[in-house]
Parts: structure tokens; C-alpha cells; sequence
């Protein structure tokens, strides 16, 4: 038990995202309404965003800008370790994502308030029954 | 330096920057800027493809940032192949799809095109990529522009299955990117070449095992593989006809190029059918799906709707065919991206050139088209007796090295599925063929009984006569297309 409460507690970024991304995919399976399923689908998304930031994080280490004299020969002479610094990349792919998801989340808006026009209601089953009328 | 590749993706990005700002000059001006910038990317796809044929694989490198720090174009065969099959559909689809989309969107046509080409650029960015993660940004270009095309359909269903597909569409991403990531913890690089390099060590790794289980989950989502096609159907017969015809036959094929991509080059052949033992299985669910697919096409009433379940059966080919494991089913199933596209492509013309006199295209509706339309009968014919797995037509000789690939591996439930979809689509199409031939016209005001031709526009048969050129074409040069692209691509 112990054994497997520490493996939780030395990985718990990993399974923090996997409780956030079930939550997200419960939402977007289960719910009835059109704008939760919306708000699933983000958490979902957001899940995955910090995972990656998470992985990016290293203990004990700083920004990744170079310390020391910018411009003169002093930066060079000053050994850089991989260790002292976060990798950035993981941080920069997520800018990309977290752009889609906005993107993807405008769309999907959109047509939320489209179906709502037509149909004044984003109950799924009401416009189940709503669309088998036609 | 030669920026060939670099043209083909941004041809059509451009111009849909541009189309967007001349809609305000004058409406017609997008069409003809879409018209040239997909004719544009064309011209280079067939350049890259004669460069490829000669020199060998062509590595670009965007703005000269070296791999693996910068990201690259690599076109080899196997994508310089689908480089020209897309642009030359999307180029094809805007002169066929012009009357179609003024007919139904006639308020929103430069939105249309606008959208139209980032879709294309998405597609051909997906296929010329050889980085990881922008795989998935432009994966992600390709759904959200077709979300809104599709939201411009049926103005009582679209918007609802635009929203299921964004659903799902999101998982399949999400389980992707998550791939992704689990293989930038194991290797450190994104490069599609560099990974494959670093994962040649750590075959046993259970993370690397994740990772690939996720991206094959979440392209599988993507394409439409059986269970998880739910929302293909109602997605691509409710768009409008000028996106149907252009996402049906390209989507899920550039799906399939990018699992065969992902097994072939990243993961590699070894690792995914000598380390996993997952070959077997997924060739069932090949199985499943060709004979799921064919089935649910014979029980529905509307045209558009039973193409749309035949491509969710032709998926179960090109992923069984995949992994049978043997060269023959891999070859197949990459001649079948080819010819499905083709197939697919002919099909929805005519469909297309249907729904535009006739408004419909549910079986009642069909009635006396021989005689009202004889040239965009004869292309579907042609399509459907491809698709059937005639000869000389190219659908044939795909299925042919499927079957015999199945045979190889003694897989022979794939080549019994194989064999009675195609009876089931024989059915299928001689029941529409039937429809259209024999069945009296209803509600004709001609009290002779003989229907006037009413064809449709030049326009739109000229690019159905050339589909069925190529179909025929690629169908009596499928050795050559073997010899010269798949297997120097294979080996």
C-alpha cells in the first residue's frame, strides 16, 4: 500500500492529468447538454497542456536564459549545465496547443449558438426528438 | 536553394490570406485566387514528385533551421505520391465544385474558399512534414476548417454533426499530441527521423509502447476506423457538396498515410510487428470494419449516405492491409490510398453532379437517370465497378495485392472480408444502377414517358472524365506504380 502510495506521490503530475482528462472525457461522454460537453472537452484539452508543462520542469532549476555578462566573453568562459535550466520546448509547443484549443472551442461555440437559434434548447435529447420531428 | 516543397504548403495558405481580402474587392476574385493557388501547389507537387523519382528523398529545411532543432519538409515516394494525388483533387475539386457551391452558399462563397484552402494546406502539411508535433498543428488546420465547412451544409443537421465531429475530432487530436509527448520524454526530439534513430534502443520500453498505442489510437479516431466512425456519416452527407467531394476522398486517406507513415518510419516495421503483438488483433478489427461498413451501406436509402459508410468499409482495407506484416498487404493497402482517393473522388462527382440538378439525392430521386444524365451515369458506373474491384479499373489491382498479402500471412479472414465486400458492394451499386435504369420515372410531365437529357454543366463532367481516365489509367498501370513508388519506398 505504501509501496503504491509513494509511486502516486513521486509521479502525481501524471496522475493528476490523467484524473483532470477522465474528468473532461466523463463530461463529454455523459452529459446532456451541449455547453458541458463544451466544458469537457477544454478540461480535457487543458489536461493535456499541463502535462506537457510538467514535463518540461526540472527541481531546482531556473529560466532558461543564460546567466552571466550578455555580450562580453564572461558567458562564455562560465560552464552551462542542461541541469540548471527548465526546457523551455515543452513550454513553447503548448503556446501552439493552447492556441488550437482556443480555436477549436470558438468554433465549437459558434455552433452551439447556431443549434440554439434554430432550436432554442442544446438539451441533446431534446434535439434528438426535435430533429426525428423532421 | 530550391523551394519547391516549401511552395507546395504555402501556395494555398497564401492564398487564402488572399481570397479573404479580395472578397472585399469583388466576390469572384477568391474563387480565381483559390483556383491558382491550388494550381500553383499542383505544378510543384509534380515538380517534388519528378525531383523525388530522380535524386531520392528531398529534405527541406524550414527558414534553414538544421534537424532536429528546426523543423523539416521530408518528401519521399510514398508522400511526394500523396502531395500530387491531393493538390490535384483539391485543383480539380474548385473547377468541378464552382456552380455547386453558388447554388448553395451563395452568400458565404468567399468563406468558403477561404477555408477551402487552409483545409488543403492542412492536408498537404500533414503529408510533407517530418516533425512530430507540427503533424499535429496542421492535423488540427484540417479539422477546424472542415468543422466550418461542414457547418455550412444542411441547415437542420450540419451544425449539430459539425459539433459531434468536434467532439470526437478533439479526442482523436488530444490522444495524439498525448502520444507525442510521451515520445518527447523517451527520445528528446521531435523530428520524425531522429526519433526513429533513438527508439531503435529502447524497444522495450513501456513508455515508448504508450506512445505508440496513443498515436495509432488517436490517427485511428481520425480516420474513421470502425468503431470509431460514428461521426464520419452524418458529417460528410450533411456538408455541403463542394466539401463532401473533397473531404471524403482525401481526410481519412491522409489519415491511413499518416499511420503507415508513423509505422513505417518512425516507429519502424520491427518495432510494431516483431517487439508488439498487436498485428493480429488490429487486422480483426480490419475485418470488422469492412464487413461493419459494407452492411450498414446496404440499409440506407439515400446515396450520399451509403458512399459515406463505403468509406468507412474501404478504411478496414488500407488498416488491414497495413498490417498483415507482409510487404504484398503493405503495398496494397498504400495502392489503395491512391485508388480509393480516385474511387472516392469519381463517386462524389457524380454525386455531386446529381444533388445539383436534382436537389437529392435519396434512391426515390434517382429515378431515370440514365437517360437524364448519361455522362455522370457513366462515371459513377465506372467509379462503382471499381470500387466492385473490376478489371482493368484500379480498384482491382489494390485489392488484388490485399488478398494475396492476406494469403501470405494466412490471414484468411481479411481476404474472405475482402471478398464478400466486394458481392456487397456489387449489390449496393447494382441496386442504385437498377434504381437509375429500370425503375419508371414517377412524376415525369411528359406523357411519352422518355425523359429529356439534363446534363450538368461542362464544368462539372470535364473533371468526372478525367477521374475516370486516371481510375482506368492507375488500374492499367498499377505494376508500374508498384515497381517505381511503393516498393523502392518500401525497401
Amino acid at each position: 500500500m505504501s509501496e503504491l502510495l509513494a509511486l502516486i506521490v513521486a509521479k502525481y503530475n501524471f496522475w493528476l492529468y490523467i484524473i483532470l482528462m477522465m474528468i473532461g472525457l466523463y463530461a463529454m461522454i455523459a452529459k446532456n447538454n451541449l455547453m458541458k460537453k463544451l466544458v469537457g472537452m477544454n478540461i480535457f484539452q487543458t489536461a493535456i497542456i499541463l502535462f506537457y508543462v510538467s514535463i518540461g520542469y526540472k527541481h531546482g532549476a531556473t529560466l532558461p536564459i543564460i546567466q552571466g555578462d550578455p555580450g562580453g566573453h564572461g558567458a562564455h568562459d562560465a560552464v552551462i549545465h542542461a541541469a540548471d535550466y527548465i526546457n523551455p520546448v515543452p513550454h513553447v509547443l503548448m503556446l501552439t496547443a493552447i492556441v488550437v484549443s482556443v480555436a477549436t472551442f470558438g468554433v465549437a461555440m459558434a455552433l452551439c449558438v447556431r443549434v440554439y437559434r434554430r432550436y432554442q434548447t442544446l438539451e441533446e435529447d431534446e434535439l434528438r426528438i426535435r430533429l426525428s420531428e423532421k | 536553394m530550391n523551394h519547391m516543397p516549401a511552395i507546395i504548403v504555402l501556395a494555398p495558405l497564401l492564398g487564402a490570406f488572399f481570397s479573404g481580402l479580395a472578397a472585399w474587392i469583388q466576390k469572384p476574385l477568391s474563387y480565381y485566387i483559390a483556383l491558382v493557388s491550388t494550381a500553383v501547389s499542383s505544378v510543384a507537387a509534380v515538380g517534388v514528385l519528378k525531383q523525388v523519382l530522380t535524386a531520392g528523398t528531398w529534405q527541406y529545411r524550414m527558414a534553414g533551421w538544421a534537424p532536429p532543432i528546426g523543423i523539416e519538409l521530408r518528401v519521399d515516394l510514398l508522400n511526394a505520391m500523396v502531395l500530387v494525388l491531393i493538390s490535384a483533387i483539391a485543383f480539380m475539386n474548385l473547377v468541378a465544385s464552382v456552380r455547386s457551391v453558388d447554388q448553395e452558399i451563395p452568400d458565404r462563397s468567399p468563406s468558403f474558399y477561404v477555408m477551402y484552402q487552409l483545409f488543403v494546406v492542412g492536408l498537404l502539411g500533414v503529408t510533407a512534414t517530418g516533425d512530430l508535433f507540427n503533424l499535429y498543428v496542421l492535423i488540427e488546420i484540417t479539422s477546424l476548417t472542415s468543422y466550418t465547412m461542414i457547418a455550412l451544409g444542411d441547415i437542420d443537421r450540419a451544425h449539430l454533426a459539425a459539433l459531434n465531429y468536434i467532439f470526437i475530432g478533439v479526442i482523436g487530436a488530444s490522444f495524439y499530441l498525448l502520444g507525442v509527448g510521451y515520445l518527447y520524454i523517451t527520445t528528446g526530439s521531435l523530428n520524425m527521423a531522429d526519433v526513429a534513430v533513438i527508439l531503435k534502443g529502447i524497444h522495450g520500453s513501456t513508455a515508448v509502447l504508450t506512445a505508440f498505442v496513443l498515436c495509432i489510437l488517436g490517427v485511428w479516431i481520425k480516420m474513421a476506423l470502425f468503431p470509431l466512425h460514428v461521426w464520419l456519416p452524418n458529417a460528410y452527407s450533411f456538408a455541403p457538396v463542394g466539401f463532401a467531394r473533397v473531404v471524403a476522398p482525401l481526410m481519412t486517406k491522409v489519415m491511413v498515410y499518416v499511420m503507415i507513415r508513423l509505422m513505417v518510419t518512425v516507429f519502424g516495421l520491427d518495432y510494431v510487428f516483431n517487439t508488439l503483438h498487436l498485428a493480429e488483433i488490429v487486422v480483426w478489427m480490419g475485418v470488422i470494419a469492412i464487413l461493419a461498413g459494407a452492411f450498414m451501406a446496404l440499409f440506407q436509402t439515400d446515396l450520399k449516405k451509403m458512399l459515406a459508410y463505403i468509406i468507412v468499409c474501404e478504411i478496414g482495407y488500407m488498416v488491414g492491409g497495413a498490417w498483415l506484416g507482409n510487404t504484398l498487404g503493405m503495398t496494397g493497402a498504400i495502392l489503395h490510398i491512391l485508388n480509393d482517393a480516385l474511387m472516392t473522388f469519381a463517386l462524389f462527382l457524380a454525386l455531386g453532379n446529381i444533388i445539383y440538378l436534382r436537389k437529392q439525392a435519396a434512391f426515390p430521386n434517382l429515378q431515370g437517370l440514365f437517360a437524364a444524365m448519361p455522362w455522370t451515369m457513366a462515371g459513377l458506373v465506372l467509379a462503382g465497378l471499381s470500387i466492385i474491384g473490376v478489371p482493368p479499373t484500379c480498384g482491382f489491382f489494390s485489392k488484388w495485392y490485399l488478398v494475396l498479402g492476406a494469403f501470405e500471412a494466412g490471414a484468411y479472414h481479411f481476404a474472405a472480408a475482402l471478398i464478400i465486400s466486394s458481392l456487397v458492394c456489387a449489390v449496393l451499386f447494382f441496386k442504385v444502377f437498377e434504381i437509375c435504369f429500370f425503375e419508371p420515372v414517377t412524376d415525369t410531365h411528359d406523357h411519352h414517358g422518355t425523359v429529356p437529357i439534363t446534363e450538368a454543366p461542362v464544368s462539372m463532367l470535364v473533371p468526372l472524365g478525367l477521374v475516370s481516365v486516371a481510375i482506368v489509367g492507375a488500374g492499367v498501370y498499377a505494376g508500374t506504380i508498384v515497381n517505381t513508388l511503393i516498393l523502392p519506398f518500401l525497401h
